[in-house]
């Protein structure tokens, strides 16, 4: 038992810690390392784990993907630094969390310490109700804030987090006020609106993919319709200049050559040409954006700008 | 196709092959401290992206029940939890083994599996569309109200003094409050380090609270590991059977507690095994007994931790919500094979959805075989190696399964830091088991109470959020009957007595 046990654990081990680094000629010439901030089977996961084929149809190499998990993610940006720096290791990013998270304070990293290659998938935000909600319309939600404010309870991940943003926002923006309560995660959300513990829901379209008539969207934070809900509005439509979500990226250690930063960039744009790929992804109600390596550190400023205003509202920042 | 289709279908020699395949590598990996379900199921995802998904989802199905099954081992062998789920495992199971019991603790503990892991399957196959109506109906405040369900067992796991089981569970949940809150992001107890803002991780905590006293006591004292017979005697099938039947309203009682507790999504395998330890042994004909070495205590708190594997694909399957975290792997495993799950999985993929069930069904039954193999194999190599070798043994184990939960040497700091602690306190006469018991349920009861008071705040009605729902008064009711019972059971002594 003993012997067999360490030897499984030793496969253990290699199976998460192994990736060898290949220098820059043909980048890449090796598995890379991707290292996902977030548990296994989360979107983040399952997005790499998507991208895996293409990658391997694009550069003929494989992905090992390693879970670092901690402290909404922090744990892993915060140590990204410290790894190699030759292109045999990248790392999943997100934001509004890069944002958010240094504001605070406390954690171990800056904003600007994170050197994005890419940005190459949106998550855009969505106001849900339960599926036989009275609630059909964004005026009619905003009716009803309006009537007792406070009185709205809408689930959502974490505090401080995406969700708690679009609330923020959403409140500030209507003249509303409603509570925002935390859960877990998505699926812990999603299950106390299904079950009617909250009367609303800041999440995604992934969620009303997922859940189909059980669930209503009332507005989604996007410049255009969502493609697979095309008879939900979106918050332009109903005046509110509100276009925003949760996005993914994939980023290196600082120190990691030019050439190879501009060479993953591109293969994480050839990815999200891919046609299946595209397909799984729109399918399940991600939004595929293409912010290349030169645009990323104009959207990170804009964001920053933003989101420090957001952070005022959220009570973050004085 | 037929149900009776899919049924052979997961009977293909493939199939079965998976199945086994799937029990055998997640019981060792589940036995090893520090390596969970959760983690089992991660490492050999990737390993099935090239199958035919029902294919898939039998390998995942079979490892995951495996692992919840596999923590026994080292439960009742060196009194550490091999995952989360077995910590009720280790306050009958470890003195059955030290009083030579071992064998017959580890044939106990499969006849519990195997049984608690049929009827939660059994129940996922027949009843799962209305019990995922049961895991909506329950909000922030029943989680609460569980959770302190959970921590009455306080009264039953100290050993010595109540007093210091108060004060060592307080422990405990102070721990659990280390780092960032999820609900409201107040930063606690961090003393300012980085690694500390996750918070301290739930199995670097059971490792180093459970394990590293073990092998302190392994080293300091001169006893033999564990106390064995004059020679081996088997699998002792036929004498843990008849505890089995004697404890048959137990088991099934804990399976049913088991399933239901896996369907809720924010419980868990631990917490199942803590409420059916607890109703057990208040149930009892002998509570006494519990917690030193009895065996209706094994088949509690394994029969309720494999219910809830069945149980906790019933929120995953009928509602795309994963009941436990390896669900939650599986659920992305599923994606990534192109299944969308959600409320029409079950209409639109029925065959995979059958062949899976009933190939997680098979997977379960050959646990049984392959768990008295594996188990007696287990409890033989652990008496013979030397302590010499076990103790550096299991503390490398240690080492190793704990920088394998993230990844992060952080973790293993933690774990080594807790240990020499949990050892300290246990000079002190403070016992592991309600420092753990804190820890695992102060993050449920924490988060339940605080959103139950947003939620009544904002309707303004916070005494009818916590009092006035019928499953939080039938769990309140359950918390009350366990915390009078001893007062209960004596009146109805004395009438008795009055009586003749």
């Amino acid at each position: 038992m003993r012997r067999r046990a360490f030897a499984a654990a030793l496969g253990v081990l290699a199976a998460l810690g192994a990736g060898v680094a290949g220098p820059a000629q043909a980048y890449p010439e090796s598995d890379l390392t991707y290292v996902i901030p977030f548990n296994a089977g989360g979107e983040s996961d399952v997005t790499a784990r998507l991208q895996e084929p293409a990658f391997r149809e694009i550069t003929g190499q494989g992905f090992i993907i390693q879970y670092l998990v901690g402290a909404g993610g922090a744990t892993a940006w915060t140590q990204l630094n410290a790894m190699p720096a030759d292109g045999s290791t990248i790392m999943g990013v997100n934001l509004p969390h890069l944002w958010l998270q240094p504001m605070q304070g406390k954690v171990g990293y800056q904003t600007d310490d994170i050197a994005i290659v890419r940005l190459f998938q949106l998550t855009p935000f969505a106001l849900i109700v339960p599926g036989d909600s009275p609630i059909e319309t964004v005026e009619q939600f905003i009716d009803e804030a309006k009537k007792a404010p406070g009185a709205i309870t809408i689930g959502g991940t974490g505090t401080h987090s995406a969700p708690h943003v679009a609330q923020a926002f959403f409140d500030q923006a209507a003249g509303i006020k409603t509570t925002y309560i935390p859960f877990t995660g998505t699926a812990a959300s999603t299950a106390a609106l299904l079950g009617k513990q909250v009367r609303a829901q800041w999440a995604y379209p992934t969620v009303a993919v997922e859940q189909q008539d059980a669930v209503r969207m009332l507005a989604v934070a996007m410049e255009e319709r969502h493609p697979l809900f095309p008879d939900v509005p979106t918050f332009k439509e109903k005046g509110f200049d509100f276009v925003d979500g949760a996005y993914r990226g994939v980023a290196v250690p600082k120190e990691t050559p030019e050439d190879i930063k501009k060479k993953l960039s591109d293969i994480f744009g050839q990815i999200n040409a891919q046609e299946a790929f595209a397909k799984n992804m729109r399918e399940g109600g991600y939004v595929l954006i293409d912010v290349g390596y030169d645009e990323v550190g104009a959207f990170m400023a804009e964001g920053g700008e933003k989101y420090r205003e957001i952070a005022r509202l959220l009570g973050l920042v004085e | 196709m037929g149900v009776l289709a899919h049924f052979s279908d997961a009977l293909t020699p493939f199939h079965l092959l998976l199945a086994l395949a799937g029990v055998v590598a997640g019981t060792v990996v589940g036995a090893l401290p520090g390596l969970t379900a959760t983690m089992a199921v991660a490492v050999l995802t990737p390993l099935t992206f090239g199958m035919p998904p029902q294919s898939a989802l039998i390998l995942l199905g079979a490892i995951y029940t495996g692992a919840i099954y596999g923590g026994c081992y080292a439960a009742i062998l060196v009194n550490t939890p091999g995952t989360p789920s077995a910590i009720a495992t280790t306050f009958d199971g470890w003195p059955m083994a030290r009083r030579g019991d071992g064998d017959l603790a580890l044939t106990i503990a499969v006849l519990a599996s195997v049984t608690g892991g049929v009827v939660g399957v059994l129940l996922l196959l027949l009843l799962a569309p209305p019990l995922a109506q049961v895991a909506l109906a329950f909000g922030p405040v029943e989680y609460f109200w569980l959770a302190v369900l959970g921590l009455t067992l306080i009264s039953a796991i100290s050993e010595a003094s109540l007093l210091k089981g108060v004060l060592g569970c307080a422990i405990g949940l102070m721990i659990s409050m280390v780092g960032t809150a999820i609900v409201g992001g107040d930063i606690r107890f961090t003393f300012e380090s980085q690694a500390l803002l996750g918070g301290v991780n739930l199995v670097a905590a059971l490792v180093g609270i459970f394990c590293i006293p073990v092998v302190m006591d392994l080293v300091a004292t001169p006893d033999a590991h564990l106390k064995v017979g004059q020679r081996l005697r088997g699998f002792r099938l036929a004498e843990a059977a008849g505890h089995a039947w004697t404890g048959r309203w137990n088991l099934l009682r804990s399976s049913v507690i088991g399933t239901l507790v896996g369907i809720l999504p924010g419980a868990g395998g631990s917490i199942a095994s803590l409420v059916a330890y607890a109703e057990a042994r208040r149930t009892a004909r002998e509570p006494a007994s519990y917690g030193h070495g009895a065996p209706g205590g094994i088949l509690a708190s394994e029969s309720a931790n494999n219910a809830t594997v069945g149980g906790g694909f019933v929120p995953t399957l009928v509602l795309g919500i994963p009941g436990t975290p390896p669900d939650a792997i599986i659920l992305g495993a599923l994606l990534v094979h192109g299944i969308r799950t959600g409320p029409n999985l079950f209409s639109a993929q029925s065959g995979i959805v059958y062949t899976f069930i009933f190939g997680l069904l098979v997977a379960t039954l050959i646990m049984l075989p392959a768990g008295l193999l594996l188990g007696r194999y287990a409890f033989r190599t652990i008496i013979r190696v030397p302590k010499a070798v076990l103790a550096p043994a299991i503390l490398l184990m240690t080492l190793i399964g704990t920088f394998a939960i993230n990844n992060n040497i952080h973790d293993v700091w933690v774990m080594l830091a807790l240990g020499a602690g949990a050892w300290l306190l246990g000079r002190a006469g403070i016992t592991p088991a309600p420092v753990v018991l804190g820890v695992v349920l102060g993050p449920i009861a924490e988060q339940g109470f605080v959103q139950g008071w947003l939620i009544g705040s904002a309707t303004g009605n916070v005494a009818g959020e916590f009092f006035g729902r019928p499953i939080a008064l039938a769990i309140i009711g359950m918390i009350l009957l366990t915390l009078l019972w001893p007062l209960i059971a004596r009146r109805l002594q004395e009438r008795r007595e009055e009586q003749p």
